[in-house]
């Protein structure tokens, strides 16, 4: 159990830690969308558990810090986001990722076009998204980098701006726009290589 | 007028503006001549959709929430 795991030392400072009257009630409602995200993030529910053990822990210790209570979303993702990505510096298995370069000319549309799986389809890009449920979405994700798949989910699934993925990330603007730019491309690259990976399309087929 | 390679370079950055910032008016020019590059946006608007696709995969199970909320209330008790 990792809450355990955390052994003596953690345990002495958090009792130490600064009085923070309500941090339950500031943090319970957010646990589904902190699960959530961390589901995303790390694609595995044991491990997203985790993470967000890892995150509470850490907010508790920070919560005297929180300057607005009404609002902590924006505090807790990018907690929840640094657990995550030091978590990524400690394995060094993690992000097996494929060459960064390779993906800047990938077309994806262009592609669906041209290998044409849905002969009798008149929305052939409809029907390729289609062939993804939530599940293999977030197997995708995993496919790409830490980094680019941090900055795709804050954008695309929750809405945040550049600036507000700069603060979360502590990164500079120009870095997450090209995260994202690249981590599109690396996205458009991969959903084509899992449809073709699982037999959903068949790449060079004869016309 | 752009080509469609600076067109299609230049669409995702121009969804993610917002509204109040400005707009681009050789990617709209672009945009308002060639079929390939509307098809491009509308892609580009779905594909971003799908990273949202609701499902069970990121529903906080009732065991899960269970856990966290008594991992919650230990950290209060050890004040």
């Amino acid at each position: 159990m990792p809450g355990t795991s955390q052994g003596r030392g953690v345990r002495a400072e958090v009792r130490s830690a600064v009085r923070a009257p309500g941090f339950e009630d500031v943090v319970r409602p957010h646990l589904g969308y902190l699960y959530a995200y961390a589901v995303r993030l790390c694609g595995n529910p044991a491990v997203a558990e985790d993470l967000v053990q890892d995150a509470l822990l850490r907010a508790f210790r920070g919560f005297a810090r929180l300057r607005n209570r009404e609002q902590p979303r924006l505090w807790l993702t990018r907690i929840v986001t640094n657990c995550y990505h030091d978590r990524h510096r400690a394995d060094p298995h993690a992000g097996q990722t494929v060459s960064l370069d390779a993906d800047v000319e990938f077309d994806l549309f262009d592609k669906i076009i041209e290998e044409d799986p849905f002969p009798y389809s008149d929305r052939v890009h409809l029907d390729f998204l289609r062939l993804f449920d939530d599940t293999e979405v977030i197997a995708v994700l995993q496919r790409l980098h830490p980094m680019y798949r941090t900055a795709l989910i804050l954008a695309y699934v929750y809405g945040y701006q550049v600036r507000e993925i700069a603060q979360i990330t502590r990164r500079p603007l120009g870095t997450v726009l090209a995260w994202l730019h690249r981590g599109r491309k690396q996205l458009e690259r991969e959903l084509w290589e899992h449809a073709v990976r699982h037999h959903l399309v068949t790449e060079g087929a004869p016309a | 007028m752009i080509t469609c390679k600076e067109a299609v370079n230049r669409l995702w950055d121009y969804l993610d503006r917002r509204p109040e910032a400005s707009s681009d008016p050789e990617l709209e020019e672009h945009l308002g001549l060639c079929r390939h590059c509307c098809g491009e946006l509308e892609f580009a608007r779905q594909v971003r959709e799908l990273l949202r696709k609701p499902g069970g995969a990121t529903e906080l199970p009732q065991e899960t929430r269970a856990r966290l909320e008594s991992f919650l209330e230990n950290l209060e008790g050890k004040r």
